[in-house]
């Protein structure tokens, strides 16, 4: 980096960020930097962690509380506003922070526990139950007998380059973001690159999309760049369809400065001067913060028109998702965004030649856009230096099903799937047995105990049969059902295909079909609907094969990945479904068995009563009996029952 | 409450792009697409009306019908399926007597089961309006929805 | 550019950018495709006409997919077959048994698939979608549980007829093809062109069939059944009789529709003669006082119903005579009851025509008099096929027979009346007449002729330029809307026909409709343009004789009052 650029870049923060003049000596900007960086502060400052997760652990009424408790007390203090530190089960989160003292974060904080929280902060004295942490700061004191936040298992095994400022900084304030670093490499690029060498940058850094094929970034870059045209479209997909993610939510909710700086290296290294970022509508506080930072960023000249002086011209819409899965895929995006029905295109052409409006398109997903302002910040080399040989930087999870902490992660890519699962998130809960985990949602796979060794990067997982698709990461527990699932997420597909083409249309349906039928009740089943039953298990397979082999979008070629990957790791379970009839996890409800208990059951009459097919003979005071034949295994009675006289099989 | 045109209004350039978001606004303002609606926004964007029909019913939050006075999202996300939502959904059908994206005859309850709500841990979830409740349990919700029944006595 | 591709291991030539499809059929080679039609860009969405490529993980389509490079294909592989015949079984799984009762029995795309890959046992059943027949339509009847979704009736209505009444509706395993609001097709905007039923593979679009009563009809002795046939029949089905093609049988259809049982048969090239009478008075009015110019021909009801809904504004432009179908059935219930001493309700007229928007024609308000139809029932070009086959009529052996009295004569110009720019070319012949007494000198007006979907001359009669164009399919009909909305001045006369190349192409004509058989069709009606010696509808001698004895002058009262109609807006959904 070249001196001269650097001082530019120091210059614009000192005007715009610290409002001083550039002339100040050094000492007055460096305690103007610390004051925003929160390194110094001169009166309290209480944050509050404001996201999707938290407003539904009420946090809107806790910030209420917290001004109010203020207000009362007469302290003046400064309430900001964070996004999500990632730990979503643990919200509300909320720190506070003394002048000359570090930053203390508490967890789960309702309520009826603020004040306790509060006085006790004011106090120096610590609410332990709450406590998650503190932030080590070299210049300010720390508080005893609290552990530091990079100590805790959750933090100190991920590696944080993506969401690096979520949770700490306030997502609503360009400045916070220019103080901790922001929009420095865009400031870089744009006054010393020229696009092809940032273009040039990204491909030797070989960073590969998030958001799917893995695709190599740089080299989509270049197709787009070389092709020419007078317009042409950065996409940024934050479309997070798959229905278990909301990684790319709380991403944009905590840190949207650094989405839009990403987006803007990118469209500068493409030449694009029309960017849009798809976004789910229903997102609401998403898009307000997008927003707000799309606006901020225009103020301060880093969009809009000649930005920084360059001559470059860069504006940047916000489109609103209605709702489809298909539309995360590029080319549904596209006739979406284009006013029509989410409708798939054959490929080639690609949209980096042919996209929006015909013209050239880069479509990436956002936590690939992400990536690029930091690799710029920190050089090639250094980030190649994260990750395996072929897979570089970090993935960020949204970890959510039966482990201890759901929520955010990102780790090393390389890392152990076990370390995500049992350090980072906690390790299952309830300590249950840990049974599968589910990477990548509807087009994804499970993977088993057995491969809990294997490393997370492209290649590792692909061995495995599974991709590194969206985001999502579900972890099951031995109460779930491996086929229950499957059936889910085959339901969603069946429903979320685009009606199009007829393999993915017809062929979800009847593998959903198919699904079902395994975990039905087949007891008074005929000759004929059992020959039915097994021809379809039959044909599961090569179903899912012609899926794979003719549909035309990524929707239909992947909708079968879920079943062929639990039929190749988890067919014993299939296996005792079909010709067992059981479910060993007690999910299929049709499947289920119930007898009663003779030793237990005092002829409360209770289940007989309930029973909606009145299949539980027996009178008052007497013991009751199941009829099988009638049984249809609601398991009504097995929930009526307060005795426990009815066992479940 | 603003009349269409004054939605229309906003989108001064007649482009086929703009029909999502014109959609949007209509169905924010208005909760739901009237044929009304769709008949002038094809007037106005110059598009047939059925290419409007058949974009609106192929996306999700796009509704023909309006909503309950007690709007009621909840959850079937991944997390919250494995974490036996279906009980939560089958008891809610039950008690309403409708299913997703259904209203009841009252016009007091509507149903839609959407996707991650991002509260995962806390799941099952649901929002009645504004309002969400989580770690739902059969009970939990049989008394939600009795409480609401029981204010609009 | 050519390059080298291997297909199932033998080397051939393909052009580039070209797409494999077209390279394979170039070659003989034959691959199965569904959704794909001849001069559309294709979507690639039914899969069945996929291929293997070395190289690729999955199959790709060959319909769509553009050669730009060297590449092995192998279009029958084990993996291609087995590929293929699960997406027909996937589409039978969601099929009704139906086909021995199916309108498409035998002509159905579906069902030939299903018999050339060899499906002889349901491997996937499961439950079906769920749909209603809609047959609130006078011409096309809707069976959505038997349409495969190929959405090729989405694509002709769009881009062909630009009518768009059917777009996709929903999606995923709901997904279906609806109207708007999914409202019933009479309530919709249909037009009636039949256009989409051509083009159907399955039998999820067909005609409203009027066989039953027609038969009912034919057995009742009390009534005078009487049927006229559109010009374009004669030359549109030699090859369904096993007659030889390229001439006009219109001689043998007289002798076979006899024999069926029609008391009395008529061609509906005497009306055509008659509507042209009529229309070029009309226009040389029109010219006279410049009012309601161009003035629109009026002889295709689904551009009517067009025009009606969509420009009501200039519904005055379409000139007011009657189509020739709706003349004839005029004439028989009144000028030919008269005349034979008919009562005109025992009387049952059937028209035969290559049209299903005639279906809704005759039913209009304003084809009826004092609750007597003009014309009873319409029979479309595949109906008389099935009615000759039921009645086991062998054309073969029947020798040529004239229609009866009085509308045994007919011009060549009324045969053309079928044919993009026939109509126009016969207006322009007889207003020549009418405006200076003397036929035009060089009659035959070839720039009128062939297939484009937009042709415009400037003919000069007397001492006037006048301007004709003619357009056929409705998008370039609207396109010259537009210019005449945007002050296009320069034309006198617009001949409109909604099919694309006219009523031989009609939505009533058996299903051969390639390019091929249409020049065919065409040729045959010019050839009689030339070889006759009657080519104007002014000379046609029982018109003559009609004028005199029944009618008048043309627009006289009683023109106007049986020739003439009238036309309103119509409310529909846009
Ligand atoms: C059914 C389907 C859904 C998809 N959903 C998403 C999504 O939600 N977000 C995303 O970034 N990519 C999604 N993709 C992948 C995109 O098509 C595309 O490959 C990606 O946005 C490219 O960005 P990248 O190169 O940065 O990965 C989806 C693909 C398919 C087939
Ligand atoms: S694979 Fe599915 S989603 Fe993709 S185009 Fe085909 S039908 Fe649509
Ligand atoms: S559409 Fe074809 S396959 Fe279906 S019932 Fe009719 S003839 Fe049979
Ligand atoms: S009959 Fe003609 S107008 Fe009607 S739907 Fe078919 S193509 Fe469209
Ligand atoms: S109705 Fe016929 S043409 Fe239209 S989509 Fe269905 S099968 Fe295809
Ligand atoms: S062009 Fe002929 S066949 Fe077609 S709708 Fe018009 S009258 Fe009928
Ligand atoms: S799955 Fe229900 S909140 Fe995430
Ligand atoms: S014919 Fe090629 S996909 Fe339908």
């Amino acid at each position: 980096m070249s001196e001269k650029v650097n001082f530019k870049y120091k210059d614009f923060l000192i005007e715009n960020v610290l409002k001083l003049k550039s002339d100040k000596p050094e000492k007055e900007v460096v305690a103007q930097l610390n004051l925003i960086q929160r390194k110094t502060i001169d009166k309290p400052v209480i944050t509050v962690s404001i996201n999707s997760s938290s407003i539904i652990s009420g946090v809107q009424k806790l910030k209420t509380d917290i001004e109010e408790y203020l207000v009362d007390r007469n302290i003046d203090a400064e309430i900001i506003p964070v996004g999500s530190l990632g730990l979503s089960s643990l919200e509300p989160v909320i720190s506070i922070q003394l002048p000359g003292k570090t930053r203390l974060f508490y967890k789960k904080v309702l309520p009826e526990n603020v004040i306790s929280i509060l006085d006790g902060s004011f106090n120096n004295f610590i609410q332990e139950e709450n406590i998650l942490g503190q932030l080590k700061n070299d210049i300010q004191d720390a508080w005893e007998q609290v552990p530091f936040l990079d100590e805790l298992a959750y933090f100190q095994n991920q590696q944080r380059l993506i969401l690096k400022n979520c949770g700490f900084i306030n997502p609503e304030s360009i400045e916070e973001y220019i103080a901790s670093g922001g929009y420095k490499s865009f400031y870089k690029v744009i006054s010393k690159n020229t696009p092809e060498e940032v273009c040039d940058i990204i491909e030797k850094s070989m960073l590969r999309g998030r958001g799917g094929e893995g695709y190599l970034t740089g080299k989509k870059w270049k197709i787009a760049y070389k092709t020419p045209s007078d317009q042409k479209y950065l996409i940024c997909n934050a479309g997070e369809s798959d229905p278990g993610a909301f990684m790319e939510r709380l991403l944009i909710e905590s840190d949207p400065h650094k989405v839009v700086e990403g987006i803007a290296i990118s469209a500068y290294a493409i030449g694009v001067k029309k960017a849009y970022i798809y976004i789910e509508s229903e997102y609401d506080l998403a898009i307000e913060r997008v927003k707000n930072a799309i606006a901020q960023a225009k103020e301060f000249g880093l969009l809009g028109h000649d930005i920084l002086e360059s001559g470059y011209n860069l504006e940047i819409i916000i489109k609103k998702g209605a709702g489809a899965y298909v539309c995360g895929e590029e080319t549904a995006l596209i006739s979406s965004l284009e006013g029509k029905r989410g409708k798939p295109h054959s490929k080639p052409p690609y949209p980096a030649t042919k996209g929006l409006y015909n013209q050239p398109t880069v479509v990436n997903n956002i936590e690939t856009l992400v990536n690029v302002p930091i690799i710029i910040e920190k050089g090639i080399e250094w980030y190649k230096s994260v990750g395996t040989k072929d897979s570089k930087g970090t993935k960020v999870f949204s970890i959510s099903g039966k482990v201890e902490y759901t929520g955010l992660v990102e780790i090393e890519m390389g890392t152990k799937l076990r370390d995500v699962i049992f350090r980072v998130a906690g390790g299952i809960k309830n300590g249950k047995r840990f049974k599968a985990v589910h990477i990548g949602g509807p087009s994804g796979g499970s993977l088993t105990e057995k491969h809990l060794d294997t490393l997370i990067d492209y290649e590792s997982i692909m061995l495995t049969g599974v991709s590194l698709g969206s985001s999502g990461m579900v972890v099951l527990d031995e109460d779930n059902c491996i086929i229950d699932m499957v059936k889910y997420f085959m339901n969603f597909m069946q429903k979320e295909s685009c009606g199009i083409c007829i393999p993915c249309r017809e062929g979800t349906r009847r593998m959903h079909e198919i699904l079902e039928n395994i975990s039905k009740r087949p007891k008074d089943e005929n000759g004929h609907t059992t020959l039915q039953r097994f021809k379809g298990v039959m044909q599961l397979e090569s179903l899912a094969e012609v899926l794979k082999d003719t549909s035309m979008c990524g929707l239909g070629k992947k909708a079968s990945n879920p079943v062929l990957s639990t039929l190749k790791w988890f067919r014993d379970e299939y296996e005792e479904h079909i010709f067992e009839r059981n479910c060993e996890a007690g999910v299929c409800q049709e499947l289920r068995t119930f007898e009663i208990d003779v030793d237990v059951c005092n002829g409360c009459t209770l289940c007989a009563k309930k029973c909606p097919t009145g299949a539980i003979f027996g009178t008052v005071k007497n013991v009751h009996f199941i009829v099988q034949d009638k049984c249809i295994g609601c398991g009504i009675c097995f929930e009526t029952c307060k005795f426990s006289a009815i066992i479940s099989k | 409450m603003p009349d269409l045109d004054e939605i229309l209004e906003k989108y001064p350039f007649v482009q086929r792009d703009n029909l999502i978001p014109v959609l949007q606004d209509i169905q924010d303002e208005f909760g739901y697409l009237s044929e009304e609606a769709i008949v002038k926004v094809g007037k106005y964007l110059n598009l047939p009306t059925v290419k409007i029909y058949g974009l609106a019913t192929f996306y999700h939050h796009f509704r023909f019908i309006a909503k309950g006075k007690y709007h009621i999202k909840i959850c079937n996300g991944t997390s919250c399926h494995v974490n036996s939502n279906i009980l939560i959904i089958n008891e809610l059908e039950k008690k309403l007597g409708i299913k997703d994206e259904e209203i009841t005859k009252d016009g007091l309850f509507s149903l839609e089961e959407t996707t991650c709500m991002a509260a995962c841990g806390e799941g099952p979830v649901m929002a009645v309006n504004d309002k969400y409740f989580t770690n739902l349990t059969i009970e939990k919700v049989a008394e939600i929805i009795d409480s609401y029944k029981s204010m609009e006595e | 550019m050519l390059i080298d591709i291997e297909v199932n291991n033998k080397k051939i030539q393909a052009k580039k950018g070209e797409t494999i499809l077209e390279t394979l059929n170039r070659n003989g080679i034959k691959v199965p495709t569904l959704c794909r039609m001849d001069g559309f860009t294709p979507t690639g969405a039914c899969r069945m006409c996929v291929v293997e490529a070395e190289g690729k993980s999955g199959l790709i389509p060959s319909c769509s997919y553009q050669i730009e490079e060297p590449i092995k294909i192998r279009t029958h592989s084990p993996r291609v077959i087995q590929a293929r015949k699960m997406l027909v079984e996937l589409l039978l799984s969601n099929h009704p048994d139906d086909c021995l009762y199916c309108a498409s029995n035998g002509n159905c795309q579906l069902q030939d698939l299903a018999v050339e890959l060899n499906i002889r046992e349901r491997r996937i059943s499961g439950e079906k979608t769920k749909a209603s027949l809609d047959q609130s339509s006078p011409g096309i009847v809707r069976d959505p549980a038997k349409c495969i979704l190929c959405g090729r009736c989405v694509r002709v209505c769009e881009e062909v007829m630009n009518v768009f009444t059917f777009d996709f509706y929903k999606r995923g395993n709901k997904t279906a093809i609806a109207t708007s609001m999914n409202k019933d097709l009479n309530f919709s905007n249909c037009i009636n062109c039949g256009q989409c039923l051509l083009v159907c593979p399955t039998g999820a679009l067909y005609e409203k069939t009027n066989l039953d009563i027609v038969q009912q009809m034919l057995n009742n002795t009390d009534v005078t059944v009487i049927a006229q046939y559109s010009p374009s029949i004669s030359v549109s089905i030699a090859d369904e009789l096993g007659l030889r093609s390229g001439k006009d049988i219109n001689g043998v259809l007289n002798a076979v529709l006899r024999r069926i049982g029609f008391n009395k048969v008529f061609d509906t090239s005497f009306a055509a003669d008659v509507a042209i009478f009529e229309q070029s008075a009309e226009l040389a009015d029109r010219i006279k006082n410049d009012e309601n110019l161009p003035m629109m021909s009026s002889c295709c009801p689904g551009w009517i119903k067009y025009m009606e809904q969509s420009h009501p504004d200039m519904i005055d432009h379409i000139s007011t005579t009657k189509s020739p179908q709706q003349i004839l059935g005029t004439l028989i219930k009144s000028y030919f009851a008269q005349r034979e001493d008919i009562s005109p309700e025992k009387i049952f007229s059937i028209s035969i025509m290559p049209c299903t928007a005639k279906k809704f024609e005759a039913q209009r308000e304003e084809m009826t008099h004092k609750g007597i139809s003009d014309i009873d029932v319409v029979l479309t070009t595949r109906e008389l096929l099935k009615l000759i086959k039921l009645y086991g009529v062998d054309a073969q052996s029947l020798d040529e027979e004239m229609p009866d009295i009085p509308f045994n004569t007919r011009s060549s110009a009324g045969k053309m009346v079928s044919v993009t720019g026939g109509v126009a070319e016969g207006v322009a012949r007889t207003l020549n007449y009418h405006l200076t007494g003397k036929e035009l000198p060089n009659i035959k007006i070839t720039k009128l002729r062939g297939f484009k979907d937009r042709k415009e001359v400037s003919v000069k009669i007397g001492k006037q330029e006048i301007g004709i164009a003619v357009v056929s399919g409705l998008k370039s009909a609207n396109k010259l809307i537009a210019e005449i909305r945007e002050g296009k001045s320069d034309i006198h006369f617009i001949e409109i026909m909604a099919c694309p190349g006219g009523c031989i192409n009609g939505g009533g004509q058996a299903f051969n409709n390639d390019e091929k058989t249409l020049k065919a069709r065409s040729k045959t009606i010019y050839d009689l343009d030339d070889k006759e010696a009657i080519n104007v509808a002014h000379k046609n001698s029982n018109l003559i004789s009609l004028y005199n004895e029944f009618l008048g002058e043309q627009l006289s009262e009683k023109c106007i009052k049986l020739l003439h109609t009238k036309y309103s807006k119509r409310d529909v959904l846009l």
